[in-house]
């Protein structure tokens, strides 16, 4: 019979993702009422040192697959790996965070190992002995409950952002099990010519805790520099509407929405955004929204939880100096 | 240069969705749309067909009116269609899809698979993926530039923070991101040279597919709609005022910052 929880590791040049962190507490939990073991998947090169951390956020076991072959990602490299791993196995449960990553991972591997997968989970619960996945569908306008009652494992790929990673145990050990790569020549079909990554003190879209975020209100690029001051006085990330990213204010990469990105902050402040459907696919699994318009009807206030009716010029200026002053309090 | 693209009718990004008495979704006036990352494949299609000759076939899977969408691909400049529409695809999961679309492209010669990187109606992101692998075809996901240089895709994709320029031998699947191009719509006379291209429309069984090959792996239990935010608390009084009593809220009450 199928058993084990099992959480990829997604980790560039040896930075673990957050999401790993929720999947393991996620998975930690579902562990201890199915009574199975928890497994976390660490695949990469002179990436060994990262077990001991995994251990402490709930891992039991690490599989560890180091190679020079894993050092960048490939789907090609790492599903091959992922699946073989699976079959000779049998866990019945695989996780893996919902990112570019991921998707691209998770759908190969499904496929590999012929079984079902539910993408950009946002819960989890246990259920008559089945695991039922939650997701959003058609842009957040409603959700599915889903199951894969027939096929192990079960696997999903969960949104950064929506599960709370618990605290670390320091010195919880983990046992670590080196895993052999088995790759051939003919396996590795995709070459990375190059990465280009944007430098960026702020953190990224996706795993922010806090997003400041504008639209056509900001009424051009210039003027982002009062969302950016905003954005560094509470370590948050900078985004975009549709609108502001078509009008040329700011690259596509910051684009929040249903042909941006998906995110789920503690906190979206949305400024000079009217809240258009397309939008709020992006943003509505926000915990809190606040809303800075000077549109009294503009749709963002029908979801936002706190609005200021104000210009955001006005508006923004203030509150980086307000939060200011409350960070150093 | 032969490109099959994979495309998937979708409700309107504007429709509302509401459930119908058995608790599923309300199908009823909902205006269908082709899915827009989709758009993106069919426009880099004709693309390099316009730069390296060839041919382009739009391929699809779904109910019988998916055969509008396919017309709409035609219009804008696809030589030919191929719908697989079938009962027994009702309740399909993307293991189904990808198994009959897979099917198909095997008695299709292609040298590019293209498609969008997601659908917008339950942005799963996996039927090209499984295809891809079913064929055993090298993938590039989520791309906004492609270049075919000989037998090869140069492909930039997005990453979480920057971008990636990837290499794959062709064939292979590339799915199309928002930034690609920008689609074109179908002219007049397209709109009249389609309705005389090539659109076939095949069952299961005229694709030698059972219908217990396609029993999905993923099964839906109940759909729901999002529970209504409470009202938002308007912040009253000047700029100054609302920003400070906006930030002790944020402290002080949601106790998020």
């Amino acid at each position: 019979m199928a058993k084990g929880i099992w959480i990829f590791v997604e980790q560039r040049e040896g930075n673990i993702k957050k999401v790993t962190y929720e999947l393991l507490s996620a998975g930690r939990k579902l562990a201890e009422q199915t009574g199975e073991d928890v497994s976390a998947l660490l695949f990469g090169e002179g990436v060994a040192g990262l077990a001991a951390t995994l251990g402490e956020y709930g891992a039991d076991k690490i599989y560890l697959a180091e190679d020079a072959r894993l050092a960048q990602y490939t789907t090609d490299a790492y599903s091959k790996v992922l699946s073989e791993l699976i079959k000779a196995k049998e866990p019945s449960v695989v996780l893996i965070g919902c990112t570019v990553l991921g998707r691209d991972l998770a759908a190969r591997v499904a496929q590999k190992v012929s079984t079902g997968l539910m993408s950009d989970c946002t819960g989890m619960e246990l259920s008559d002995g089945q695991l039922v996945l939650v997701r959003p569908i058609y842009a957040g306008k409603a959700f599915v409950k889903a199951v894969c009652p027939e096929f192990r494992p079960v696997m999903a790929t969960i949104r950064p952002n929506v599960l709370n990673p618990a605290q670390p145990q320091a010195g919880r050990g983990a046992e670590v099990v080196n895993v052999p790569v088995q790759l051939e020549k003919s396996d590795l079909r995709q070459f990375i010519k190059e990465v280009i990554l944007q430098v960026s003190t702020r953190p990224e879209l996706t795993e922010a805790k806090i997003i400041v975020s504008g639209g056509r209100g900001m009424k051009g690029p210039e003027n982002y520099k009062i969302l950016e001051d905003l954005a560094d006085v509470l370590g948050a990330a900078v985004g975009a509407s549709r609108a502001a990213v078509d009008s040329g204010w700011i690259p596509q990469s910051f684009q929040v929405g249903q042909t941006g990105k998906t995110v789920s902050p503690t906190l979206y402040i949305a400024c000079g955004i009217s809240g258009s459907t397309m939008h709020l696919a992006g943003m509505s699994s926000s915990k809190c929204i606040v809303a800075i318009n000077k549109d009294p009807e503009a749709d963002i206030f029908k979801v936002a939880d706190y609005g200021i009716v104000g210009d955001l010029f006005e508006v923004v200026p203030l509150l980086t100096e307000e939060c200011k002053k409350l960070m150093a309090s | 240069m032969r490109i099959a693209v994979l495309m998937k009718q979708t409700f309107d990004t504007a429709a509302i969705i509401s459930l119908d008495a058995n608790g599923q979704i309300e199908r009823q006036d909902i205006n269908l749309i082709i899915n827009p990352y989709d758009e993106f494949a069919i426009e880099e299609a004709l693309r390099l067909k316009e730069k390296h000759g060839g041919e382009v076939t739009v391929i699809a899977a779904g109910a019988p009116e998916t055969h509008d969408a396919l017309l709409q691909a035609l219009a804008m400049g696809a030589d030919k269609a191929v719908l697989v529409t079938d009962d027994a695809l009702t309740g399909a999961d993307e293991y189904a899809a990808a198994q009959v679309l897979s099917k198909l492209l095997g008695s299709l010669e292609f040298d590019l698979l293209l498609a969008g990187w997601r659908a917008v109606d339950d942005a799963s992101a996996q039927v090209a993926v499984r295809v891809a692998e079913l064929l055993g075809l090298p993938q590039v996901n989520v791309v906004t530039k492609l270049e075919i240089e000989g037998d090869k895709a140069v492909a930039t994709r997005d990453i979480e923070g920057g971008c990636e320029v990837v290499e794959v031998p062709l064939p292979a699947l590339i799915t199309a991101q928002k930034g690609l191009n920008e689609p074109r719509y179908p002219t007049m006379r397209g709109i009249m040279q389609a309705k005389r291209k090539p659109c076939q429309k095949l069952s299961l069984a005229e694709l030698g597919i059972a219908a217990s090959q396609v029993a999905p792996r993923v099964k839906a239990l109940s759909y729901f709609l999002p529970t209504p935010r409470a009202a938002c608390r308007l912040v009253p009084g000047e700029a100054p005022q609302a920003a400070q009593e906006l930030c002790r809220l944020l402290r002080e009450t949601a106790k998020i910052i």
